[in-house]
C-alpha cells in the first residue's frame, strides 16, 4: 500500500525529538513501526510527520537496579527483552514477550509502543498494571512518572499525550507472577488474557481484552473463592465480536485469573 | 536534522551497493521489489501477518512491508536473491527442494528468510523450535510438515 505521503526525522536526542514532536500537531512519534505503519496503511491514522525514535540511545538498554528496580528504555524491543539477563530478574517479562505475535514482530515492536498504542487485546498493558511498572513521560513541562494503572486513559489512549514521549517503564522487583491467555492461535491476538502478581499479603490481578484499558482486581486472597468473588463484583461488560461472545469472554475472564492467580502462587 | 518528504539512501543488499533517492513514505518492501527490481521478496497481505516479504535488515529478520525504506538507511540487507552462490542453491533452498516443501512457492522467499534467521542463531532447532522460527510465515499450499521437515534436513 502506498502511504500518504509524510516527513520523516530521525533525531539523536529526546529533546529533539520533543522539539520536532512539538513543532507540528501532525508529528507522530514512530517506534518498531509494528502497528503505527499498518495503522496509516488503513489511513487510519495519517501524520504529516513521523519521529523516527530509533537513534535515540537514552531510549534503549536495560538495567537493573541495586534495589532489584528494572528500568527498560521505551525502545527496547521484545526480544531484547527475551535474551536481556537483567531482565530475567522478573522473569515474566521475558516469557510473556515470547508470547507476542512472531520471530518478526518481536525484533520491532518495543516495550514503549506497546502501551502507549494501547490496544486492548495487547499483552503488556495488563502485564504492566499487574506488576505495578511505573511509567516515566516527558514533555516540554519536564518529565512525571505515572504508576501503570493510570497510565492507560481509554482505547489507544494513554497519559502519554500529544507532544510527550515516554522514555522509560520501571518495574519493582518481584517473581510471584502469572500470565494466562487464550489467543486466537499459537501466540496470537489474546481473547482474554490476565496477569497475576503476588505479595506475601496482596494479590493484583489485571485483565485484558475486556474493556478499553486493563481491568485491575485486587481480590482479599488468593483462594479460588475470593478471586472468583472478585471477577465476579467487576461486573465486566466485554465486547463481542467474530472470535468469542460477551458472555465467553466473561467466563474466560474468570477461568484466565484463576490460572494465572495458581501460576504466580507457584512461584512464591 | 529536520523532516524530509524525500532523501538519498544508501544500502547493501546482497553484497551490492545501492544509493537512491525516495519519498519517506515508501515502504521497503516497495524499494526492494520496485525499485531495485529484486521481486523474490512478495507481497502477500500488507498487513503484517503473513510473512511473505521477510528480509534480514542488519542480520535482524524483519517483515518489510512494516518498515519504510528510510528507516534501512546505512543497513545491510539480505533477500531471498543472496542465498543462491553463483546460480547454485544453498543447502537450504536444495532441501525445501528435496522435501517438497513448496507448491505454489508464494510463501518461499519469506520462508527462506526466516529459516534463515533461525539456523544463524540455533544450529539444530527442534521440531517446536522450528515452528516458533516461522510462524511468522503463512503457507496456505503445504500445511507446513515438509516445510519444517526441510528446515530440519538443512539443519543436520
Ligand atoms: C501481525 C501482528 C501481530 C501482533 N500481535 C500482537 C499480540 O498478540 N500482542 C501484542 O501485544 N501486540 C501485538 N502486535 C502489536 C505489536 O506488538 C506492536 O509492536 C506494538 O503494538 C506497537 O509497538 P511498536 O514499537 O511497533 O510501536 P509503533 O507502531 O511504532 O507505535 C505505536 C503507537 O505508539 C506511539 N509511540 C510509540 N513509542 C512511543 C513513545 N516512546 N512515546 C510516545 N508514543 C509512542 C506511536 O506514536 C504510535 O501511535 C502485533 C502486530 C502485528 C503486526
Ligand atoms: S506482506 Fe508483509 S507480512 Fe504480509
Ligand atoms: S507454497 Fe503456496 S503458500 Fe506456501
Amino acid at each position: 500500500m502506498l502511504l500518504r505521503e509524510v516527513e520523516y526525522a530521525r533525531p539523536a536526542r529526546v529533546q529533539e525529538a520533543l522539539r520536532l514532536l512539538g513543532a507540528n500537531d501532525g508529528a507522530r512519534a514512530l517506534a518498531g513501526g509494528q502497528t503505527l505503519i499498518n495503522v496509516m496503511k488503513a489511513r487510519a491514522a495519517s501524520p504529516d510527520v513521523l519521529v523516527d525514535l530509533a537513534d535515540i540511545a537514552e531510549l534503549r538498554g536495560i538495567e537493573l537496579g541495586s534495589d532489584g528496580t528494572l528500568e527498560l528504555g521505551a525502545m527496547t524491543t521484545y526480544t531484547d527483552i527475551i535474551d536481556s539477563a537483567e531482565a530475567r530478574a522478573r522473569p515474566i517479562l521475558g516469557e510473556v514477550c515470547n508470547q507476542i505475535a512472531d520471530v518478526q514482530v518481536r525484533n520491532r515492536g518495543t516495550i514503549g509502543g506497546n502501551v502507549c498504542s494501547n490496544d486492548p487485546t495487547n499483552h503488556l498493558p495488563p502485564l504492566l498494571v499487574a506488576i505495578g511498572a511505573t511509567m516515566t513521560i516527558v514533555g516540554q513541562a519536564g518529565e512525571r512518572s505515572v504508576p501503570a494503572d493510570e497510565f492507560f486513559l481509554g482505547v489507544y489512549m494513554t497519559a502519554a499525550g500529544p507532544g510527550e514521549l515516554l522514555t522509560k517503564i520501571s518495574v519493582p522487583p518481584g517473581k510471584s507472577d502469572g500470565f494466562a491467555s487464550v489467543p486466537i492461535g499459537k501466540d496470537g491476538t489474546c481473547i482474554v488474557n490476565v496477569a497475576a502478581s503476588l505479595t506475601n499479603r496482596t494479590a493484583r490481578l489485571a485483565i485484558g481484552c475486556v474493556d478499553a484499558v486493563p481491568v485491575l482486581l485486587t481480590p482479599d486472597s488468593t483462594e479460588d473463592a475470593a478471586v472468583r468473588k472478585a471477577v465476579h463484583d467487576a461486573n465486566l461488560d466485554p465486547p463481542w465480536d467474530v472470535h468469542a461472545s460477551a458472555e465467553y469472554r466473561r467466563h474466560l475472564a474468570e477461568v484466565l485469573a484463576l490460572r494465572a492467580v495458581a501460576q504466580a502462587a507457584e512461584r512464591r | 536534522m529536520d523532516p524530509v518528504s524525500r532523501k538519498t539512501i544508501t544500502v547493501d543488499v546482497n553484497g551490492e551497493r545501492y544509493e537512491r533517492e525516495l519519498d519517506a513514505r515508501r515502504l521497503l518492501i516497495h524499494f526492494i521489489r520496485d525499485d531495485l527490481d529484486l521481486t523474490g521478496s512478495h507481497i502477500g497481505c500488507d498487513t503484517g501477518n503473513c510473512g511473505a516479504c521477510s528480509v534480514l535488515v542488519d542480520g535482524t529478520l524483519v517483515k518489510s512491508c512494516m518498515m519504510l525504506a528510510v528507516q534501512a538507511d546505512g543497513a545491510k540487507i539480505e533477500t531471498v536473491e543472496g542465498l543462491a552462490a553463483d546460480g547454485e542453491l544453498n543447502g537450504l533452498q536444495q532441501a525445501f527442494s528435496d522435501h517438497h516443501a513448496l507448491q505454489c512457492g508464494y510463501c518461499t522467499p519469506g520462508m527462506l528468510m526466516s529459516a534463515t534467521a533461525l539456523l544463524r542463531e540455533n544450529k539444530s532447532p527442534s521440531e517446536d523450535e522450528i515452528r516458533k522460527g516461522i510462524q511468522g510465515n503463512i503457507c496456505r499450499c503445504t500445511g507446513y510438515v515438509n516445510i519444517v521437515e526441510a528446515i530440519r534436513a538443512a539443519a543436520q
